[in-house]
């Protein structure tokens, strides 16, 4: 599903410069760092890196599917669709996986 | 930059990039995972490292080009209108250019500290 390779590009994007503020603030002050870790803890915080999480390993997954088919594999009908649903299907599972891991 | 990162050049940017990128987020998703740094000083000197901290700048540079190469082709894409597309284009790259600069500010400043 190559729309949703381009929709997870187009929000991790956007996600980008609050990525970088909270390294920024982390790096800066012992109270910054505070700062950062309260807000990654809060409800929303959770719920946007349980987000970004799903999304990069997404976006990662199908990277290196497209990646495969350009060498030439995986590219048969039958098997393109096995990946795919894998792709699909390891999104949220690693997802949450590395949001329960990283709180 | 556009004509530069146009056809063959953007596509092997763009997959040079992504491995990179993916190396990178693997490296530090693991870290954080099996031992993360304890506190702020232990999170601060793995930032003020050499090596991290080359590696963190190599790789805001390949997410901002692995970005620009994405966002260039969606904007084509989808705003067929010109004046609108290379509205969207501008405030695309004025806004990665400044999110590079605000990190490596960070990551520089922090090694000063």
């Amino acid at each position: 599903m190559s729309i949703i390779h381009r929709i997870t590009g187009v929000l991790m994007f956007l996600a980008v410069p609050f990525l970088i503020y909270l390294l920024d603030i982390s790096l800066i002050s012992e109270r910054g760092y505070e700062k950062a870790i309260a807000l990654i803890h809060s409800p929303m915080g959770v719920l946007l890196l349980f987000g970004l999480m799903w999304g990069l390993m997404h976006h990662l997954l199908a990277g290196i599917r497209y990646l495969l088919i350009d060498a030439d594999l995986g590219v048969d009908k039958e098997r393109a669709r096995q990946t795919a649903l894998f792709v699909t299907v390891a999104g949220p599972v690693l997802g949450l996986i590395l949001t329960w891991g990283l709180l | 930059m556009s004509r530069k990162a146009s056809g063959l050049k953007a596509w092997v940017l763009q997959r040079a990039t992504a491995i990179y990128i993916g190396l990178f987020v693997l490296y530090f998703l693991l870290v954080m995972l099996i031992s993360p740094p304890v506190d702020y000083a232990a999170w601060r000197d793995w930032f003020a490292s050499p090596t991290m901290g080359i590696a963190t700048l190599v790789f805001v540079v390949s997410v901002l080009l692995h970005a620009w190469v994405g966002i260039r082709d969606v904007v084509i894409d989808y705003i067929w209108i010109t004046p609108a597309r290379v509205t969207v284009l501008a405030v695309v790259a004025l806004g990665l250019v400044a999110s590079g600069l605000w990190a490596f500010q960070s990551l520089i400043l922090v090694r000063l500290v």
